[in-house]
């Protein structure tokens, strides 16, 4: 049953490829067609192979696929690695292939006047044996090096799209690019297949390859304009990732969970907001982890779940530390209260990051979640992209309304602040700073909640020790200031009360 | 004896078609007389034959036999080229 979309006059059909109906403002234009220009290896034949797989299993659309460069045999296992079985589909007659791959052994020579008859009847023969209402043509620009006389290809191609919307058919024609930001297609043919053009990239930026899709233009209809960052995963095919273009109409609450900190709650007025998003900035040591495991024993303690991601350190070594804060983490997980998943950043793109957490939430369904650190998956991506996940990953947190909490590590031992912080700080809720003072020879351990929107919170700096039974907050610091600069600074006792009468304190 | 099998991939009545057919049948009365078949496939009627065979443009030639297999594309108006291929 094929969903009914109609966004601005021109009705659409479901694209299969998820998050990109969003981008479209609801899918492809129906009974169109729609060019699919990129360079090569940036995932044209995925994209249109899944618009009719998908057409099939979500639509019960069949498709017919024409391949001008591939043999059938090549894309059927290339398709089947992504987790669709064309054979299957092609014995249920729900796929026809077009194959006009050139062959070698064919030795052909032009003796005359000619037009693409045959191969109009043939995409038309698979249709109506078919049935289909998708059709993908794959890629046009090696048609141009079979039959090399321009105009006649022009004519027939112009003719063949007004076949198919005779036939009520939606298609995607893909066609080669030659450079990421260049000439939209490398033989002008968006000049006479114009209405609807999509542009997938595979830009290499700053040593790494990022894939991201644009809608062009869709003639007579509104899309989200701009880039969007997309990923191919096996099993899913392509997953494009809309980012910012949630609208900010999250929901607030005003209930309290525990941090697990009981002198953080009282600093916090009463604990973290439930739906608040967290950030614990702090150098290398200062206590970011234990924090985060204070964090999801507080869950447990209130009967939540709590999922960790850790990039820093393995599962043995969280477990471990957190034994030796008095947290058990084991027998947290027996009673599915706690799930930990550590991996290195390396080992995935940001964007597969951000899908393997949402997949893993969708799973688990947790009431916390915590990444310790942002700032590891920080350092395998550009600045762009690492903003992009950020902004995804807290519009999918908000969605599902639950409390996260993220560390950052600042790059001095002494003050400063993190780069991650620039990029997220207005995002967060809550931040909670965790610094080195060094007093008389010894490294003392200051806290302090920088912001927590919506709630009054206590402003001083505190000291806490760390011990086997985790983290302990006291006094604030006395006579001392410049802490979060850096510059440590011990007044004496009257500097202190001449400061205070410049600053008179408000009860 | 080498029999030449020539299969003609025409669509519909148009120009082209009947010219590339008449254009074949006056080669087969002067250089194929006797020892040739000619087949005629109208690709609106059975496109499944256009498919089998991989068939895009037409008109298209096959000349299935004697191996190896030959192909021309076009009303086969340009003698030349059609005189190489075909030898003669």
């Amino acid at each position: 049953m094929a969903k009914k979309k109609i966004a601005h006059g021109i009705e659409r059909i479901p694209s299969g490829i998820e998050g990109f109906d969003f981008i479209s403002d609801g899918g492809l234009p129906r009974n169109r067609s729609t060019l699919v220009c990129g360079t090569s290896g940036s995932a044209k034949t995925v994209f249109a192979a899944q618009f009719l797989a998908k057409g099939i299993l979500d639509c019960g659309d069949a498709g017919v696929f024409v391949t001008f460069e591939e043999p059938k045999d090549e894309i059927c296992k290339n398709i089947e690695s992504l987790g669709w079985d064309i054979k299957k589909f092609e014995s249920e007659n729900k796929w026809a292939f077009v194959d006009a791959s050139p062959d070698p052994s064919q030795d052909t020579v032009i003796a005359g006047r000619y037009e693409m008859g045959a191969f109009i009847a043939r995409i038309e023969h698979a249709i109506k044996k078919t049935r289909a209402k998708r059709i993908a043509i794959d890629s046009l620009g090696a048609l141009m090096e079979q039959f090399p006389d321009r105009d006649l290809l022009r004519r027939e191609i112009l003719r063949l799209t007004m076949v198919l919307k005779k036939l009520n058919v939606t298609a995607i024609i893909t066609v080669e690019r030659l450079s990421e930001y260049g000439e939209i297609s490398r033989y002008g043919f968006e000049e006479f297949v114009a209405d609807n053009v999509i542009i997938l990239r595979n830009a290499l930026e700053e040593e790494k390859r990022r894939r991201t899709v644009e809608i062009l233009k869709f003639r007579g209809t509104q899309h989200q304009k701009g880039e969007y960052p997309f990923t191919i995963i096996p099993g899913r095919g392509i997953i494009a990732i809309p980012l910012s273009a949630s609208e900010l109409k999250h929901k607030s609450t005003n209930i309290r969970i525990p941090s697990g900190v009981k002198e953080l709650d009282l600093i916090c007025d009463g604990g973290f907001f439930r739906d608040s998003i967290i950030l614990v900035s702090g150098a290398t040591g200062t206590g970011k982890t234990l924090l985060t495991t204070e964090f999801a024993k507080g869950g447990s303690l209130n009967n939540e779940k709590t999922l960790i991601f850790g990039f820093e350190e393995s599962r043995d070594q969280l477990f471990r530390n957190a034994i030796a804060w008095g947290v058990d983490f084991e027998k947290m997980e027996k009673k599915g209260k706690l799930k930990a998943v550590c991996t290195y950043p390396e080992m995935r793109g940001l964007e597969d990051h951000l899908i393997n957490i949402k997949h893993i939430v969708k799973e688990f369904e947790p009431d916390r979640i915590a990444i310790d650190s942002l700032s590891a998956l920080e350092r395998i991506s550009t600045v762009k992209g690492f903003r992009e996940f950020v902004v995804g990953l807290t519009s999918f947190i908000k969605e599902r309304e639950l409390a996260a909490m993220f560390t950052a590590t600042t790059s001095t031992l002494m003050g400063g602040t993190s780069i991650t912080e620039t990029h997220i700080s207005t995002i967060t809720d809550s931040i909670i700073l965790l610094r080195y003072v060094e007093m008389f020879g010894e490294m003392h351990r200051g806290l302090t909640v920088l912001k927590m929107r919506g709630s009054k919170h206590d402003k001083e700096i505190r000291e806490f020790t760390i011990d086997h039974a985790g983290m302990h907050i006291g006094s604030p610091f006395h006579n001392v200031t410049g802490i979060l600069s850096g510059n440590l600074q011990h007044i004496e006792k009257h500097e202190l009360d001449r400061i205070k009468e410049i600053f008179p304190e408000k009860n | 004896m080498s029999e030449y099998l020539f299969k003609l991939f025409i669509t519909g009545q148009s120009k082209i078609s009947r010219t590339a057919v008449a254009n074949l049948q006056a080669i087969i009365n002067t250089h194929f007389k006797g020892n040739s078949r000619m087949i005629v496939i109208d690709v609106l009627e059975q496109p499944d034959l256009a498919e089998r065979d991989k068939i895009m443009a037409t008109p298209t030639l096959v000349v299935e036999s004697p191996n190896p297999v030959k192909y021309l594309i076009g009303d086969l108006a340009n003698k030349e080229t059609v005189q190489k291929i075909l030898c003669i």
